[in-house]
């Protein structure tokens, strides 16, 4: 697995956004008539590629507000004749929608946390400190990623039926908590700060655990905050772990939620899509206000140098 | 995998007395217990939940185990089954025409947009954003959200092929045909995005130098991705290449809610096989022996992978 091994030098947690640091026109090479054009044909070429690329959310929004006889019209309406706007407001009655929203946010914030402190307290071992079967323990985690999670869920299942914990949260969180991913995306990071100052710590008399809390953490405070958006969202999203343990109507998260609507009033094409809307509208918001750091994430973990 | 240089031990006298052993002894083996400390709350949950479940799965494939009975050595009677089962052979066969499908296709979309989007421009990280837009999304509204798009009769994909005169458009996911290449399609728009930012951060690691050389050398556009992009873009093409092949072996969401693996059984993929084998059905060990399948292929090839990648870098 040696091509998940970052470059060391810092500049790699800068990511792919170049645009950040320089102003887009220091570099324009050219202002020819016909780097003007090309320019003009890129602009053109990309905003079509994107609209294309949102075109099913813009679907999505447009039959949220419609009614449902009208979702599947020949041709399509591209504006509705109508706007249904109660559509937001009656699928609270029809679907505790509330509930599900209430239960994936709180199942998401848990093993967030969990996963943000067990993940970014190991990796401090595995990056700031040497002992025997360190690097041992490491290939361990970093062999289980490549493993699919399909390989191994049905002896999870087992351990936690034994255990009494299906259909419950517990189990989910347990799951999900400790995985190997925030352990590698926090390692991957601390390998960018430089030893000395955990030296220099050291020397002023500063046990481990003092320099993990009060030097490492308060430097890692991006890509702290990249391994919670990720895991936020992932959480949120996740389908299959909520459907494999989470039985009870009650404990629903908005995803089976959802998928359950769907199932049962197939033909409320509208009401689907009011659903849809409102489940992803509060990841949207996570991600519109930390994508900087999402980017980041992604590419700290994912680039050989 | 080496790691950054560990602190190493400070005092190391060239002539250690015993004491001096002693002493160095003693240090590592409390540096020994603090950094297991720090790792231990994260690990116990780990080695528990995945570690364990990982090399069970191994022995359970070597068991009979249903839900309800104990589990009783059988050796390699599952594999025997297995190479009977019909569905087996049709979500293995169905999982590789997924693969086939996605790989290629995400690679080149996603390389595509990353160049696109790697130009100097105004509002590029709008753009940016606009393409990452359907990772994040949910996948029951993804999924859902396709499948009217995607609707034999009025949806809006199937009027458009209309109007631009395809008489007999595909019923996509209700055509036995057709289900996969919907359920490519939408995952190909769903994955892009993700693997973009990889390449985007891939991007940055060619020396803008080459390209100004390569400018002066009078290469156009098209010449400095051949060569100056390409080749300096080897190292993450790969890492994204795998990723993508082990991600697309594993499939399972987009399919379950998308399509449920049918119509019939032409869009059943191994980790579907998995699932109802093992937890709906709750056959543990056949189960396990379909989940060995399902690693032992993803092993394979990212061992050919790895390989390849070492051959052309000769």
């Amino acid at each position: 697995m040696n091509t998940t091994v970052l470059r060391k030098d810092a500049d790699v947690t800068t990511g792919p956004a170049p645009a950040d640091a320089q102003d887009p026109n220091r570099h324009r090479p050219g202002t020819g008539a016909v780097a003007v054009a090309g320019r003009i044909a890129l602009y053109v070429l990309l905003t079509v590629v994107a609209l294309g690329v949102l075109l099913p959310f813009i679907w999505m929004l447009i039959s949220s507000v419609k009614d449902d006889r009208d979702v599947f019209t020949v041709p399509i309406q591209w504006i509705p004749e109508e706007f249904k706007w109660s559509n937001f407001s009656d699928i609270w009655t029809r679907v505790p929608f509330g509930a599900y929203l209430g239960n994936s946010f709180f199942l998401s914030v848990v093993i967030t946390f969990l996963q943000v402190l067990t993940g970014s307290f190991a990796a401090y071992g595995f990056a700031k400190m040497r002992f025997p079967g360190r690097d041992l323990l490491f290939t361990g985690y970093i062999a289980t990623i490549a493993v699919p999670w399909q390989a191994y869920m049905v002896p999870q299942y087992v351990i936690m039926q034994k255990l009494g914990l299906v259909n419950s949260y517990t189990s989910l969180i347990l799951l999900q908590a400790f995985g190997a991913f925030g352990v590698f995306l926090m390692r991957q990071f601390y390998l960018t700060i430089p030893d000395e100052i955990s030296e220099a710590a050291r020397l002023d008399g500063l046990t481990e655990y003092g320099i993990w809390a009060r030097i490492v953490l308060p430097l890692s405070k991006p890509a702290l905050a990249s391994l919670a958006l990720l895991t936020f969202v992932n959480t949120w999203n996740d389908y299959m772990g909520p459907f494999i343990y989470l039985t009870d109507n009650r404990l629903w998260t908005v995803q089976l939620g959802l998928r359950a609507f769907i199932g049962q009033y197939d033909a409320e094409s509208a009401m689907i899509m009011t659903g849809s809307v409102l489940s992803v509208v509060p990841v949207l918001a996570v991600f519109l206000l930390g994508q900087r750091y999402f980017v980041r994430g992604i590419a700290t973990t994912g680039v050989k140098g | 995998m080496s790691a950054v240089a560990p602190p190493t031990p400070k005092h190391v006298p060239s002539g250690a007395s015993a004491a001096h052993q002693a002493a160095a002894k003693r240090r590592r083996r409390r540096t020994t217990l603090l950094g297991w400390s720090f790792i231990l709350p994260n690990f116990l949950g780990f080695a528990a939940l995945t570690l364990v479940p990982v090399i069970g799965a191994l022995a359970m494939s070597f068991t009979q185990w249903d839900s309800y009975s104990t589990p009783k050595w059988i050796g390699l009677d599952n594999f025997e089954r297995l190479w009977n089962d019909s569905n087996f052979w049709a979500a293995l066969q169905n999982t590789f025409y997924y693969a086939a499908g996605h790989i290629p296709l995400t690679l080149a979309v996603s390389l595509g947009l990353a160049v696109l989007l790697n130009q100097k421009l105004r509002g590029v990280r709008v753009l940016r954003t606009a393409f990452f837009f359907p990772y994040i999304t949910s996948l029951v509204a993804v999924a859902v959200v396709w499948n009217m798009l995607l609707s034999p009769e009025s949806g809006p994909v199937n009027q458009f092929l209309t109007f631009i005169g395809i008489d007999n458009p595909p019923g996509w996911t209700s055509d036995q045909d057709w289900a996969m290449p919907a359920l490519i399609i939408a995952s190909v728009w769903r994955d892009m995005g993700y693997y973009m930012v990889l390449f985007l951060a891939g991007l940055q690691t060619v020396p803008a130098e080459l390209y100004e050389a390569a400018r002066m050398d009078g290469a156009g556009p098209w010449q400095r991705f051949w060569h100056v992009t390409l080749p300096g873009l080897r190292p993450t093409t790969f890492f994204v290449t795998v990723m993508i092949t082990v991600s697309s072996f594993k499939v399972f969401d987009l399919v379950q809610v998308m399509t449920e693996g049918g119509p019939g059984r032409s869009t059943l993929v191994l980790s579907q096989l998995i699932f109802r084998e093992g937890i709906t059905q709750g056959r543990f060990g056949y189960a396990s022996a379909v989940s060995l399948a399902l690693f032992l292929i993803c092993l394979v090839i990212t061992v050919i992978q790895f390989q390849m990648q070492r051959r052309s870098e000769r």
